[in-house]
């Protein structure tokens, strides 16, 4: 997409820029879809309505929540760091937003062509942690304090899974280039790397329990990193009040929770693209079928974008399933479970990738 | 070893039954009251908001003595023989002019203690439960139908009254002081008869 604007446009910067504010275009609008749908899928899960008096069925309901914090007034308390404090929520933005630098929205349009995608997207939510913790401690309150804390040490526990897998999974396809991977699921839905991918072979069926299992940790802890219940001890209600994000008020609040559910998308998009083969459809393509050629990127970010909302679903899902989890069984379920698992797991997919 | 596996495949499987229960709760219908929009039906002997018919009360001050809080508070002024109250609906006659009658909702507790003793069923609990305001003095219902210039007339008529019936006590104590003296003065002529007459006719006055 860069490429072909600058040789319409022959500007630069223009390209660069319209091609790195592209996923705002998403997300602003997928966290208005989303934070309605926690809501409604929360409702219903308890058998309650939900949202119902803001236009039909409480549609405009996040729009008017949208609105009014806008209106809100920015609160900064005495005995806090103002510095650091107004720039964690940049910070904790910038870090979840830098992540769909790397994601293939469609074969078309991807933020940089980098060979490094997934490898950069580990190193870049890092940044996240660094802005959460920036913001638990420059509140100059306990609480903040400990969700920031907590917050910081399961972020990167789970890292460590998380890298597991993926380095397996990068082991056996050989890229690290996240548009590569799903070129590689191409056409139809036994392609993509849950069933085996997209080779013929053995292989392919003796790796599916070995996926199956990579799939779930990966799922599991990514759910962790983005600090979603079962796995939100940073912002635990009962206990920490709101964690990290407890001083902060109006627009700056709002920058959190842009964040958080950018980076459920980001890590739902993630394990789309690892597993179920990213924009690729299941079925083939209509605008191949009908010869029409345009179409087919439309599709393919209609695919990308219903893959991530479908696990954000689930993450929504397991929320109002399951209660949160005690800090030693995080950690316990971090290091005595997944940990191992996915050594094995490793060992294994590396084993059966050199036969 | 098979413990470890064994918590590992716990963990999944109740994780697996819990969505299974929570997906099925998507498709139940739900429970929720759209309030203002949707009401619950009410018991058939709910006591709410209390509410007073005027036209029946005959201003006993009964319902008033009933309450425990004393939230009910009755003024009333007797009615001069001129005058045609009207009847209630059971067909008593009304003597007062019920001047104020007012009931302090907020300090009403809603035990329908009041209801009971009213000998005509004037006084009694609707089933209007939303009545809240923003001023506390706004919850003093006033039952009272009569105008405040209509209060001063009662009262000046009542008062007026009083005071001719004063005079005319006065005029017959004085009639009888008069024919008592008369009386005295022909005692000597003619003692039990006249003076037995006089006081039959000095109670006929009064």
């Amino acid at each position: 997409m860069y490429e072909s604007l600058v040789e319409i446009t022959g500007l630069e910067i223009f390209a660069a820029f319209v091609s790195a504010a592209m996923p705002v275009a998403f997300l602003v609008p997928f966290v208005i879809i989303a934070v309605y749908l926690e809501r409604k899928v929360s409702a219903h899960m308890q058998d309650r309505l939900g949202p119902m008096r803001v236009g039909y069925h409480g549609l405009l309901q996040t729009i008017a929540d949208f609105f009014k914090l806008i209106q809100k007034e920015d609160i900064v308390a005495e005995g806090i760091d103002k510095k650091f404090f107004n720039f964690a929520p940049f910070l904790v933005f910038a870090g979840s937003y830098a992540v769909y630098a790397a994601l293939p929205f469609s074969s078309k349009y991807i933020g940089s062509e980098t060979d490094l995608g997934i490898f950069y997207i580990i190193a870049i939510s890092g940044l996240v942690v660094a802005g959460i913790l920036m913001a638990g401690w420059t509140s100059n309150n306990k609480y903040s304090l400990y969700g920031a804390m907590r917050s910081a040490a399961q972020i990167i526990s789970y890292e460590i899974p998380t890298a597991l897998v993926i380095l397996s999974i990068i082991m056996w396809t050989g890229t690290m280039s996240l548009a590569t991977m799903s070129e590689m699921q191409t056409a139809y839905f036994w392609n993509w790397n849950i069933l085996g991918g997209p080779e013929w072979g053995i292989t392919k069926f003796v790796l599916i329990p070995f996926l199956l299992v990579a799939f779930i940790i990966l799922y599991v802890s990514t759910l962790a990193e983005v600090n979603r219940t079962p796995f939100d001890m940073p912002e635990a209600e009962s206990e920490l009040v709101a964690g990290y994000h407890t001083e902060y008020s109006g627009m700056k609040f709002a920058m959190f929770f842009l964040a958080e559910y950018g980076n459920m998308f980001a890590v739902s998009a993630i394990v789309s693209v690892i597993f179920f083969g990213g924009y690729q459809s299941p079925f083939g393509y209509l605008g191949n079928t009908l010869g029409i050629e345009w179409l087919v990127p439309f599709e393919q970010v209609f695919w990308f974008a219903a893959k991530g909302i479908f696990f954000v679903f689930v993450q929504m899902w397991l929320r109002w399933t399951l209660p949160r989890v005690r800090v030693d069984q995080l950690m316990t379920i971090c290091w005595k479970y997944l940990i191992p698992y996915s050594f094995v797991n490793l060992l294994v997919i590396g084993i059966i990738t050199l036969l | 070893m098979r413990q470890y596996l064994k918590n590992t495949w716990e963990g999944i499987w109740t994780i697996i039954i819990g969505m299974k229960i929570t997906f099925k709760h998507l498709f139940v219908p739900s429970v929720t009251i759209q309030y203002p929009d949707q009401k619950v039906p009410l018991p058939e002997r709910v006591r709410n908001r209390l509410y007073v018919n005027m036209d029946d009360c005959i201003g006993c001050d009964q319902c008033a003595r009933a309450c425990p809080v004393n939230c009910i508070d009755i003024e009333t002024v007797k009615s001069t023989p001129g005058e045609n109250l009207g009847q209630t609906s059971n067909g008593k006659k009304k003597a007062l002019w019920v001047t104020k009658f007012d009931i302090d909702i907020a300090k009403c507790c809603y035990c329908q203690l009041c209801v009971f003793p009213c000998p005509t069923d004037c006084i009694y609990m609707t089933d209007v439960y939303e009545f809240s305001e923003f001023k506390r003095n706004e919850l003093i219902y006033n039952f009272s139908t009569m105008q405040p210039g209509e209060v001063e007339e009662k009262k000046d008529n009542f008062e007026k009254f009083q005071a001719e019936k004063e005079a005319q006590k006065a005029a017959a104590a004085k009639a009888k002081a008069e024919a008592a003296a008369k009386a005295k003065a022909e005692k000597e002529k003619d003692e039990k008869s006249k003076n037995n007459n006089s006081k039959s006719s000095s109670n006929d006055v009064s």
